[in-house]
């Protein structure tokens, strides 16, 4: 039991710092929250080293085999607390100009919510899984919700649940149908025993168990929640869910599914599923209007792309043409582009007062700063070289292509071009149309710099040097399996 | 032999880029220093390397600079020139330096124009140097970006369409390539994006249909660069919306990206599956000739004239580059299709040097003089401008292919080896010379005899700072035009080294 514990040293830091911050909270002073949200990127930080290790140790089991200690599961608790920190600061900045009762609140149940992400993506039993998921998802409606304030948000709140209580029911019912084929809850253990199951009917396990995890990251048919929650929620919880609770679902799917089932259909399926998605994503996304809209629509997109790693599972060997490393540097990547964009979308949000495209206009002369990065960020949703997703999109086609799926590459990359037309139009408005008469420069608090200037590096370092992430990457992929 | 000197050239100007965003954007004049003290140490960084090259073997890649970059996917920072790339990266060199002269009084936002053209001389250079397909990608593609905000930020009325047609035309094309690369990077072995290694492995020589899938990517990408006909409608509308220095550089070397592709990569790469679309590259570029010469004839507008004259002359460079590919297995015709493509590597560089001069003389006379372009809005400017006539009727006459003039080299060898390989398609293509030459003579004629509109009785000549910007390519167009020998005996060399890799 001790050496349990040992194992799941982050697992346990989180817990702390999530309760210790809860006492913090309830002690500061109402004006003084941002203290909160201080201590909880600090004792983030100190949680990414004990993370780090587990990185280089050996893959082992917790709790009777139903918890997973090993480098895969460690690259999503370093995804997660990433995300949580650059969310954080996000959050404070948000909060600025939005003084609400619940800022401290907000914070705590961030730190909770990576302690969720973090079980998803290690859980190696069914049941476990679960609770992971239902953890996740019941701070995400909270979180979703908490500008009690605003109606827009109270929907997002709202209706997420609902969907999210119907998703997970579906997904629920998937596990049991895999409970009664093979007769135990353990990933591993069923790995062994559904060598045999019908084709079909390891299809329709799949398809159910997708209505859960395509939840998560709103994957088309299940993203009809995306666009409404990406609106109302406060932007911060936003780029959170778009980022560390994709991430997680990623996890839960890859492992899930790379292990327990046995190649079949099911590919095919999630195939059609990853074009639909990017197709779906892309093409609705052209006409909107509102920032958060778009990155809604460019998310469902870009799970689309993503999942073509875990279609791509089946070529199975090590980098490069692997699924799962390719996606692993598609997640990475997409952490820092994704929050960098929202970043700016905060920034903006405090110092216009607005969500809408079209007040963009001449930002490149208002906000420089924000209107160059803004640039990067999108031209890396596009996918251009020097920047992190090209890095992750040339992987994930590359798995595609190597697997044999080449149509689903081309699909990728056809959806690549439509997709420009949307991002390069945030750039038009910011650099071609001139600012309103009058409008003077925007200020940058020093906050959104240090975020920006993280994002972007971020981004660059990832898309110009690779390499030493291929190989954190290659040494979280290729362990997953023992 | 190990020299950084390529490398120098590659990055000089980034370098360049970075020092101007710590410049105030007020400091006008020394934002202008900065770009012109960095474009001129690149032009003799480029001119330093070619003293270092020996001509004498420029058949063999020289300055070879090789470091590993990602190697656990077999991804090298390979950078080398031969006689196909180093007369390309000292053209882009020299144009930039001269772009710069131009835009001297560019003063809507001078930091951020003057930073971009250096990043997009980084791209370009990037492009004729790497030896590596992910470096080549990525040059490629961070060219385009440059080049999407100069024509969006400081072109013309329609700026905003013609920036992302332009953008999204080329990305369409980048990616088709991207495929392409990736289906032979994973039929290599061992694995490499090495274009030198990957030429010598030929990964898909024993399977035809991949092979012909793999050429369409590269062909959509660079036929859309070039443009070929029917891809070459993006081409117009950036000409016509960008600002002087955007078109001179595109016209000047974004468009010998594509047809540099064909010969350094396709050619050598691909030759079967190329062998067996040669008939087809053929059609089409014989189509773009004659379709761009007769288009360009029936236009008013001198910067969409000289647009569609470009899809004219990049034609008659495809048909050489479709004949070199033709001939493959037909044994006698190897000296044929070294000529054509000595040729097709000439009319690159003479139609980079005439065309930019073209784009620059329009500009001197619709920026800051007459703020049109209008064919018949002008009319007896030949005794008002003496200076600048003289200079524009020369350089026209070259585009038309005038002997002792660069272009004239460039087309007869083009025709010269082709028509031994494809006598009906050459036939065909003479007669866009015919009307190139008809339309040229045609808008010499309005714009310089005749009576004086009086509306231009005030026009002041070139001043010094225009004349810098273009007499130096009004001296290589007549200079390559007379000598145009020790030029084409070290393409040479290169063509029949690439022509022997077909093989």
């Amino acid at each position: 039991m001790n050496a349990d514990l040992q194992m799941v040293t982050p697992e346990l830091m989180l817990g702390i710092l999530g309760f210790g911050l809860m006492v913090i909270d309830m002690l500061a002073d109402p004006a003084e929250k941002r203290l909160v949200g201080w201590l909880g990127i600090a004792g983030l930080l100190i949680t990414l080293v004990p993370s780090a290790v587990l990185l280089l140790s050996a893959p082992r089991f917790a709790f009777t085999n139903t918890y997973a200690v090993d480098p895969f599961a460690a690259f999503f608790k370093i995804i997660a607390i990433l995300s949580a920190v650059l969310v954080l600061m996000a959050a404070m900045e948000f909060f600025r100009s939005r003084p609400t009762a619940h800022e401290g609140d907000v914070y705590v149940l961030i730190v909770f919510m990576v302690l969720g992400l973090v079980l998803m993506a290690a859980a190696a039993d069914l049941i476990l899984l679960f609770l992971a998921i239902e953890w996740v998802s019941l701070i995400s409606y909270v979180l979703a919700g908490s500008l009690k304030a605003d109606p827009k948000s109270n929907e997002a709140g709202v209706k997420y649940f609902f969907y999210g209580a119907a998703a997970s029911a579906v997904m629920l019912y998937g596990f049991t149908y895999l409970y009664g084929a093979g007769g135990t809850t353990n990933v591993y253990a069923l790995a062994r025993r559904l060598g045999d199951i019908e084709p079909g009917f390891l299809v329709v396990a799949v398809v159910l168990i997708l209505a859960g995890l395509g939840f998560k990251i709103s994957l088309v048919p299940f993203h009809q929640w995306t666009p409404d929650v990406y609106e109302g929620a406060p932007t911060p919880i936003t780029a959170f869910l778009s980022v560390g609770s994709k991430a997680a679902g990623f996890a839960a799917l890859l492992r899930l599914f790379s292990i327990a089932l046995p190649p079949g259909a099911w590919v095919t399926v999630l195939a059609v599923l990853a074009a639909c998605s990017m197709s779906v994503g892309n093409l609705i996304a052209l006409s909107q209007q509102n920032i958060k809209r778009m990155l809604a629509y460019s998310s469902i997109a870009h799970a689309g792309y993503m999942l073509i790693g875990v279609v791509a599972l089946s070529a199975g060997a090590p980098l490069p043409g692997s699924g799962i490393g390719a996606l692993l540097y598609y997640l990475l990547a997409y952490t820092f582009t994704n929050t960098g964009a929202f970043a700016v979308a905060i920034a903006i949000e405090h110092v216009l007062g607005s969500d809408a495209i079209p007040d963009y206009a001449g930002l490149s002369q208002r906000a420089p700063g924000a209107a160059a990065a803004m640039a990067v960020f999108m031209l890396s949703l596009t996918g251009i070289p020097f920047t992190a997703l090209f890095f992750g999109k040339l992987l994930l086609f590359g798995a595609a292509i190597q697997s044999g799926f080449l149509w689903l590459a081309v699909f990728g990359i056809v959806n690549s071009v439509v997709s420009l037309y949307y991002y390069v139009g945030v750039i038009r408005v910011m650099y071609q149309v001139a600012p309103p008469e009058g409008a003077g420069t925007l200020p940058e608090s020093p906050l959104v710099r240090v975020l920006l200037l993280v994002t972007v590096a971020g981004t660059i370092v990832l898309g110009v040097f690779p390499q030493p992430f291929l190989t954190l990457v290659q040494t979280a992929s290729a362990m997953l399996k023992i | 032999m190990v020299s950084g000197v390529l490398s120098v050239t590659l990055w000089l100007p980034a370098a360049g880029a970075f020092l101007l965003l710590f410049v105030p954007r007020n400091r006008v004049p020394a934002i202008r220093i900065v770009a012109l003290i960095t474009v001129l140490l690149d032009l003799a960084a480029s001119v330093w390397a070619g003293v270092l090259f020996d001509r004498g073997h420029a058949e063999v890649l020289q300055l070879v600079e090789r470091v590993p970059w990602i190697p656990s996917l077999g991804i090298t920072y390979h950078l080398g020139v031969d006689g196909l790339s180093l007369p390309l990266v000292i053209l882009t060199t020299f144009l930039t330096v001269l772009c710069v002269i131009y835009s001297w009084r560019v003063d809507f936002r001078p930091k951020e124009y003057m930073i971009l053209f250096l990043l997009l001389e980084t791209g370009m250079v990037g492009v004729f140097l790497a030896l590596d397909f992910f470096l080549f990608y990525f040059f490629w593609e961070v060219s385009l970006v440059p080049m999407y905000f100069i024509i969006g930020v400081w072109g013309g009325p329609r700026r905003a369409y013609a920036a992302i047609k332009f953008f999204l035309y080329t990305l369409a094309g980048s990616l088709a390539m991207l495929l392409s690369i990736l289906i032979l990077y994973f039929h290599s072995n061992p694995r490499t994006f090495d274009i030198i290694g990957l030429i010598q492995q030929k990964p898909l020589a024993h399977d035809l249909p991949l092979a012909v899938l793999a050429f369409w990517g590269f062909f959509l990408s660079f036929a859309i660069k070039v443009p070929m006909f029917p891809f070459h409608t993006w081409l117009p509308d950036a000409h016509v919306e960008a600002p002087t220095a955007g078109s001179v550089i595109l016209a000047g070397i974004l468009l010998k990206l594509g047809t540099y592709g064909f010969v350094r990569i396709l050619l050598p790469l691909l030759p079967n599956a190329f062998h067996r679309m040669a008939d087809l590259v053929a059609v089409l570029a014989v189509v773009g000739a004659v379709y761009g010469a007769m288009v360009a004839m029936a236009q008013t507008d001198l910067k969409k004239l000289i647009a569609y004259s470009s899809v004219n002359h990049m034609g008659y460079v495809m048909l050489g580059i479709a004949a070199a590919a033709a001939v493959d297995g037909r044994s006698g015709l190897s000296g044929a299709a070294a000529t054509t493509l000595d040729g097709a590597t000439m009319q690159m560089l003479a139609h980079g040097v005439i065309t930019g001069a073209l784009f620059l003389l329009v500009g001197v006379i619709y920026d800051y003089r007459a703020h049109t372009r209008g064919v018949k809005d002008f009319g007896g400017l030949g005794a008002r401008l003496p200076l600048y006539a003289g200079i524009t009727i020369v350089t026209m006459l070259g585009s038309l292919g005038l002997p002792f003039l660069m272009g004239f080299v460039a087309e007869f060898l083009i025709f010269l080896g082709a028509f031994q390989i494809y006598p009906v398609f050459t036939v065909l293509a003479l007669v866009g010379v015919v009307i190139t030459v008809a339309y040229f003579l045609w808008t010499i004629q309005q714009i310089f005899l005749g009576p004086l509109n009086p509306r231009w009785a005030a026009l002041p000549d070139l001043d010094a700072r225009e004349r810098w910007a273009v007499v130096p390519l009004v001296a290589v167009m007549i200079l390559a035009g007379v000598f145009p020998g020790p030029l084409i005996g070290v393409i040479n060399l290169a063509m029949v080294n690439i022509l022997s890799l077909v093989r």
